[in-house]
């Protein structure tokens, strides 16, 4: 009886460990794309924190924090090109601002506007998905019109560990791995789906380990390397892009903060397990830790970058606060190409009510 | 002029779009090398290939979610779910995601895509394979949802669809695709969506069908008429958006109704079009709106559906009902 199990290495890639030391390949021009992405990386974590800070002043609704994540998404979406489509969930907005998505307009879903989905022009970002692992699929069929449009973009998409639950993820990666489309599955294992861990989830030691069973390659990498994140997912693209099909990711990281601004998450986990993940494992620290080395960095740039990050996040705050209210009229004109008989009756009744 | 069963009619109007428009392609379960298990597709993958007439993995969900994705990118997809009851499968991605991708993104995307399903009874099959589940989709906004009662219409009501800018749910009557022939043009030409159609003309009562109940209505107004009722039949084709206009018109003229279908009644589309009734000609109605629709019951084992579905019998009565108020 031949009996299948899985036996392979379930520890994670690494470039950088820990104590932000060189344990694997560096990619070419570490340092450039490192100062590009630290500060960016400083930015998101202000960012992330004032969005939660708006929260509790009652300027936005429920928000969904990323902090602890920053360098899985942002090593992810370096690679992107803007003819790419990226399919989010509502937790990538580090890596949807780093891909060009202004950050006032990244706020707006948390404001409650309409416009939070319009996504912005001359990229092909979809809106983030609110129905856990959807946009996955959606992600496999702009990964198929990528092919047929016979172009070498691809179609990403990104979901968390609870995702891999759903049938959505299984029959998108059956999907992809049958037509061989040019599709990255990037789920960003940062242990809680809301409340229940991963290893509630999933009897599987790993998650990238499911995908050997659909003929695709998985791939577990170090979601808080930020240069393990970008290797993994060139090597994924290179694969999409070549006409290989698709490959899974997995990496593996720790959402610092709460499931959203209505969470409390020491129903749930030990204040010491998210201390370890704060001090130790964080993206932020590692990469500084790396630049410091290099002698690219020092308290000085570091006071600085924070500084300039600050008055970013103000005016991102300042124009999410100014943009102008959309109408429900407005908003409704866009549910069919025209506006339904039955649906402009009903609006001229709304707007005879409000005179 | 060739006379066609609906089965060709729809299969020619697939061939035209896929021949007309690089961006078509028609998938979904069996409907390749099989052509379909109603033939609707069949010699297309033969004479389109396979990449554009594709068979599926077996898996609703990803049928209609990866038509989002398709439609968003520019394609057009065309996409079979195989029997309508396992559109159940598929709910979030048509309600959830197809149907939201305008309004979520205010126009920014769009995702016109085309969901083909055979549905209605009549034909004896296993569970789940004869379902009206019309009103799921008629009561999620952003969908349109047609459905054809004639081989003529039903190749123009698909070359529209596929051609909408909005994602369209078209159901196909099982006990039509083959039911009778009529002249069908070999050109490309459209039928409007959302227009309906007057089927037979009358004066007393106006029968609201659709899909495999026009024919039941077209009988039963047949049988009324030999007991001098004169009824209008009004086959509204479109679901979702509603005609109204058509609606008013015939029941300001007759002013009764009887609405005929094979949904379950309670909250099913009768009531609905009942509503919309009462909104646009209650002065000009001279008894209650009555339905004749299926039974509150999950679609029967094949050997009672006769017994659920709204007979010939069930609405001429009706139709009768109607004239004592």
């Amino acid at each position: 009886m031949q009996v299948y199990r899985f036996t392979g290495d379930t520890t994670p890639d690494q470039v950088l460990n820990e104590a932000g030391e060189v344990v694997g390949e560096l990619p070419d021009q570490a340092a450039d794309l490192a100062l590009r992405w630290y500060p960016f990386m400083i930015f998101c974590r202000k960012f992330d924190e004032r969005a939660q800070l708006l929260q509790r002043q009652g300027r936005i609704g429920t928000y969904a924090p990323f902090r602890g994540q920053e360098a899985a998404q942002i090593g992810s979406f370096a690679v992107l090109r803007r003819t790419d489509w990226v399919f989010p969930t509502y937790r990538e907005l580090a890596g949807l601002m780093y891909h060009g998505l202004e950050p006032a307009h990244a706020l707006l879903k948390s404001r409650g506007h309409p416009d939070a989905g319009r996504m912005p022009e001359g990229f092909r970002m979809a809106p983030p998905q609110i129905a856990i692992a959807a946009q996955i699929l959606h992600a496999v069929g702009a990964g198929w019109a990528c092919k047929l449009q016979q172009t070498d973009d691809m179609a990403v998409a990104y979901f968390g560990d609870g995702a891999t639950s759903e049938g959505d993820f299984h029959e998108g990666m059956n999907f992809a791995a049958v037509m061989r489309l040019p599709v990255v599955l990037f789920c960003q294992n940062n242990q809680y789906a809301i409340s229940v861990p991963v290893h509630r989830q999933t009897a599987s030691p790993t998650i990238a380990q499911k995908a050997i069973a659909y003929g695709v390659e998985g791939v577990r990498v170090d979601g808080n390397d930020v240069f393990a994140v970008y290797q993994a997912m060139r090597y994924a693209a290179d694969r999409a892009r070549r006409g290989d099909g698709p490959t899974l990711i997995e990496a593996v990281t720790y959402r610092l903060g709460p499931h959203t601004t209505a969470d409390d998450p020491s129903r749930y986990r030990e204040a010491a397990d998210v201390e370890r993940w704060a001090a130790a494992k964080d993206p932020l620290v590692r990469l500084r830790l790396w630049l410091t080395r290099q002698g690219l960095w020092d308290d000085e740039r570091q006071a600085a970058c924070e500084a300039e990050a600050e008055a970013r996040v103000c005016q991102a705050v300042a124009e999410m606060e100014a943009y102008p209210h959309k109408s429900l009229e407005d908003a409704a004109r866009h549910v069919y190409a025209e506006v339904p008989e039955g649906l402009a009756l009903q609006l001229a009744e709304r707007g005879k009510e409000a005179r | 002029m060739p006379r066609w069963t609906m089965i060709e009619a729809i299969r020619d109007a697939l061939a035209i779009a896929l021949r007309g428009d690089p961006r078509v392609l028609v998938f979904g379960e069996d409907v390749g090398k099989n052509g379909g298990v109603f033939r609707a597709t069949d010699g297309l993958q033969a004479e389109f290939g396979e990449s554009r007439v594709v068979d599926t993995p077996l898996a609703e969900k990803a049928i209609v979610g990866t038509a989002v994705g398709l439609a968003m990118a520019g394609m057009k997809p065309v996409a079979e779910i195989q029997f309508l009851g396992f559109a159940y499968e598929a709910m979030d991605q048509i309600a959830a995601q197809l149907a939201r991708i305008r309004f979520r993104t205010q126009g920014r995307f769009t995702a016109p895509a085309v969901i083909r399903a055979p549905y209605g009874g009549g034909v004896r099959t296993p569970e789940l394979h004869s379902d009206s589940l019309e009103a799921l989709f008629a009561h999620t906004p952003g969908l349109v949802v047609v459905t054809p009662s004639r081989p003529y219409d039903a190749k123009g009501l698909l070359l529209s669809a596929i051609r909408s800018p909005d994602p369209v749910v078209f159901l196909e009557p099982i006990r039509l695709y083959r039911a009778f022939r009529e002249e069908v043009p070999e050109d490309d030409y459209e039928v409007p969506l959302g227009r309906a159609a007057i089927r037979r003309e009358g004066a007393d009562v106006t029968l609201v069908a659709w899909g495999p109940t026009v024919p039941v209505a077209e009988s039963a107004a047949a049988q009324a008429a030999a007991k001098g009722i004169s009824c209008e039949v009004l086959d509204l084709r479109t679901l979702a958006p509603l005609d109204r206009s058509a609606l008013q018109a015939s029941v300001e003229k007759t002013g009764r109704a009887v609405v005929v279908h094979e949904a379950v009644q309670y909250a099913g589309l009768g009531a609905e079009i009942a509503a919309s009734i009462m909104d646009l000609a209650f002065y000009h109605l001279q008894a209650p709106v009555l339905r004749v629709a299926g039974l509150d019951t999950p679609y029967p084992p094949a050997s009672l559906e006769d017994a659920w579905l709204p007979s010939v019998t069930r609405v001429v009565r009706a139709i009768e009902r109607a004239m004592e108020i």
